[in-house]
C-alpha cells in the first residue's frame, strides 16, 4: 500500500545573525545551509495497518506524510502509495488519500460544516446515496447531531476537530494520514478520536499513518511505530518490543497499610517515587519475580501491579541516547 | 485534474464562494465602494474639461468614460494575489492541493461567485448614472453584443496575472511588492486613471500593445463606440491572445513553483 525506499527531503535555509548589521550584510550575501528534513528513509506499510510515526520535533514526521500525500516532492528516493507517484497528484491518487493535519483546517470558517460537506460531494463526485450514507454514518460515530448547522467559528475546537475529521473522511480515503488529529483536545475528546479512527479502519479496511505527541494516541491506535530521529529510521516494530528494548525495566506498584523507609524499598528495587501510602519502584526484568516475592513478603502491601515504564519516558530515554545505541 | 471533473464541481464552488461573499459582506461592500478612484478622477477632469473640451473628451465624455471605467472595474475584480500568497506563506495552500481539484480552478470560482453580489448592489447605482450620460455612449449593437466576452476576457486576464504573480510566492517570500509595481504600471497603461487617448502619441502606441489596454480599457473603448466592428473583432482576438498566453504562463509557472512548495507550517 505504501512503500517508501531511501526518501530523502532537504530544504535550504537562510541563516542570519540579530541585528541592524547583519541585516544590512544579509542584503548582498545571505549564506544558505541545507537542511536534511529526511535522510534514508525506508519502510513500507500494508493495507488496513495502523502505524504510529513517532519522533521529537523537527525529526521528519510531518515532512514525511507531506511527502506521501503529494505535498512535497522528494529530493531524491522512490515513494508509492496505492501504486500512484504522490507528487504527481492525480486525481485517482487524491481520492485514496486524506491528511489531516491537527493546526490546519480545510472547513471554512465562515460558513456551517455541510457547506463544506456539500462542497466535497461535489470536488470528490460522491454519488448522493453513498454521501447520504457516510454523512449519517459519521454523525453517528462522531456525535455531528446539531454541529454542522453552525458555522465552523462558532464551534469548539472538539467540535471543529470531529467536523474536520468527518470532511476529510467523506469521500472514503483508503489511506488516512493524521498528522497530530487530537492536538489541544481533552481527555474524552481524544477517546472519542480514537475509537472513531480505530472503527473506520476496521470497518473499511483503511491504511492509517499517525504522527502525534501524545503516546495516548499512539498506544491505544499503533500496533506498529516507526521511530524517526534527525531524518532517520531508528525503529521499526511493535510498540511493545520498542518499549522492552528500551527500557527493560518493569514499575512495580506497591500500595501500603503503613509508612515503610526508603532503605528497606532499596533491598528489592530503585525507587522511583516512594510515599506514605504508596511506592514505585523500577526492577529489572529477570529480578522481578524475587522482586515481588520479597515485597509481598517483607513489606505491609496491600495492593501490588507491574506495569511497563510510562511511554513518554521510553521515548526520552531513547532520543537522549540517540541514533547509535537507538533501539538497538 | 481532469476538465470534466472541474466543470462538474464548478457550481458546487461558485455556490459555496457566493455564500462566502454573503458572510463577509460588510467587508465586501466596504471594500466595493473603495473602489473610487475613477470618480476621483472625473471631478478633476470634469474640472478640467468645464473650461472647454481635453482631446476628444468633453465633461461628459468624461463622465462616460469613468462610469464605464467604475462598471468594468467593478465586474472585471479579483483578489486572487494577496489570497494566494498569504496562504502560500501560512501553508494554508496545503489543505486545496489536498483535493482533486487544481487551486487555481478553486480560487478562480471563488473570485467569480463574488461578481454577482457586487453586480447586485453597483449595478442600479452605475446604470442610473450612466443614464445621465447615454448620449456619450457607443450606438453599434455589435459591439454591445462584443461586450460580455471582452469583460470575461479583462475579468480572466485579471485573475491570470494576479494568479502569475501570485505564484511567484512559492519562489520568493513574498509576491505582494512584485504586485504593487504591476499595479502602478497598469493603474497608468489600462486607462485607469488617464484614458489611453489622451497620453501622447509614443505612449498611446506603446500602451495599445501592451496587455494593460485589455484588463480594463478596451471593454470602456467598445461601451463608448469607440472602434469600428472589424477593429474591435481584431482587438477581442488580441485580447483572448493575452488570456492565452497568461493561462500558458501560470500554468508552467504553478508546476515549476509545487516542486518547490515547502508546505510551511504543522
Amino acid at each position: 500500500m505504501i512503500e517508501v525506499d531511501r526518501l530523502h527531503k532537504s530544504y535550504f535555509v537562510h541563516r542570519r545573525d540579530p541585528g541592524l548589521r547583519a541585516a544590512l550584510r544579509s542584503l548582498w550575501h545571505r549564506p544558505r545551509e541545507e537542511v536534511k528534513a529526511v535522510d534514508g528513509v525506508t519502510f513500507r506499510v500494508g493495507a488496513a495497518e495502523r502505524v504510529g510515526f513517532l519522533g521529537p520535533n523537527g525529526a521528519g514526521k510531518t515532512t514525511t506524510l507531506k511527502v506521501l500525500s503529494g505535498l512535497l516532492h522528494p529530493t531524491s528516493g522512490q515513494v508509492s502509495v496505492a501504486g500512484h507517484t504522490p507528487q504527481d497528484r492525480s486525481r485517482e491518487f487524491l481520492q485514496q488519500i486524506t491528511l489531516v493535519m491537527g493546526q490546519k483546517q480545510q472547513l471554512l470558517w465562515d460558513l456551517p460544516p455541510s457547506e463544506t460537506f456539500l462542497l466535497n460531494r461535489a470536488i470528490y463526485d460522491i454519488p448522493r446515496p453513498q454521501y447520504q450514507e457516510t454523512v449519517a454514518e459519521l454523525t453517528e460515530l462522531l456525535g455531528l447531531r446539531g454541529l454542522l448547522d453552525k458555522p465552523t467559528r462558532q464551534l469548539s475546537l472538539g467540535e471543529r476537530m470531529k467536523c474536520e475529521l468527518a470532511v476529510a473522511l467523506l469521500h472514503r480515503p483508503r489511506i488516512l494520514f493524521l498528522d497530530e488529529p487530537t492536538i489541544g483536545l481533552d481527555v474524552t475528546m481524544q477517546a472519542t478520536v480514537h475509537g472513531f479512527v480505530r472503527a473506520y479502519n476496521e470497518r473499511f479496511g483503511a491504511t492509517v499513518l499517525l504522527t502525534s505527541h501524545y503516546m495516548d494516541d499512539v498506544a491505544a491506535l499503533c500496533p506498529r511505530v516507526l521511530v524517526i530521529d534527525h531524518g532517520h529510521l531508528i525503529y521499526d516494530g511493535s510498540l511493545d518490543e520498542l518499549v522492552r528494548r528500551v527500557r527493560p525495566d518493569k514499575r512495580v506498584l506497591l500500595k501500603l497499610s503503613r509508612p515503610v523507609e526508603a532503605r528497606d524499598l532499596q533491598k528489592i528495587g530503585g525507587i522511583v517515587s516512594h510515599t506514605d501510602a504508596q511506592a514505585v519502584l523500577q526492577v529489572s526484568q529477570s529480578e522481578l519475580q524475587t522482586a515481588v516475592q520479597r515485597a509481598l513478603a517483607q513489606l505491609p502491601v496491600i495492593d501490588l501491579t507491574i506495569e511497563d515504564p510510562p511511554l513518554e519516558e521510553v521515548m526520552r530515554e531513547l532520543f537522549e541516547r540517540g541514533v547509535s545505541e537507538g533501539a538497538a | 485534474m481532469s476538465l470534466r471533473a472541474a466543470a462538474r464541481a464548478y457550481p458546487a464552488l461558485l455556490r459555496t464562494g457566493f455564500a462566502s461573499a454573503v458572510a463577509y459582506r460588510a467587508e465586501f461592500l466596504i471594500w466595493m465602494f473603495s473602489t473610487n478612484m475613477p470618480l476621483i478622477m472625473l471631478a478633476l477632469w470634469a474640472a478640467v474639461a468645464r473650461s472647454g473640451p481635453v482631446g476628444a473628451y468633453s465633461e461628459r465624455g468624461f463622465a462616460a468614460y469613468y462610469l464605464c471605467t467604475l462598471l468594468v472595474r467593478l465586474l472585471t475584480g479579483s483578489w486572487v494575489v494577496w489570497e494566494l500568497t498569504m496562504e502560500i506563506r501560512q501553508g494554508v495552500l496545503a489543505m486545496r492541493l489536498l483535493r482533486p481539484i487544481h487551486p487555481l480552478v478553486a480560487y478562480s470560482a471563488e473570485n467569480l461567485a463574488a461578481v454577482p453580489l457586487r453586480g447586485m448592489v453597483a449595478l442600479p447605482v452605475v446604470c442610473i448614472l450612466m443614464w445621465s450620460v447615454r448620449g456619450q455612449l457607443g450606438h453599434d449593437p455589435f459591439l454591445w453584443i462584443m461586450l460580455p466576452p471582452a469583460l470575461f476576457g479583462a475579468w480572466l486576464l485579471t485573475f491570470l496575472v494576479m494568479a502569475l504573480i501570485g505564484t511567484l510566492a512559492l519562489y520568493f517570500e513574498s509576491a505582494t511588492s512584485i504586485f504593487e509595481a504591476w499595479l502602478g504600471v497598469s493603474a497608468v497603461l489600462s486607462g485607469y486613471l488617464v484614458p489611453l487617448d489622451l497620453f501622447p502619441q509614443a505612449v498611446q502606441r506603446i500602451a495599445l500593445f501592451l496587455p494593460f489596454r485589455f484588463l480594463l480599457s478596451f471593454p470602456v473603448e467598445l461601451m463608448l463606440g469607440k472602434h469600428g466592428a472589424q477593429h474591435a473583432l481584431a482587438l477581442l482576438g488580441a485580447q483572448w491572445l493575452y488570456v492565452a498566453a497568461a493561462l500558458l504562463a501560470t500554468n508552467l509557472v504553478w508546476r515549476a513553483g509545487l516542486r518547490r512548495y515547502a508546505a510551511y507550517g504543522g
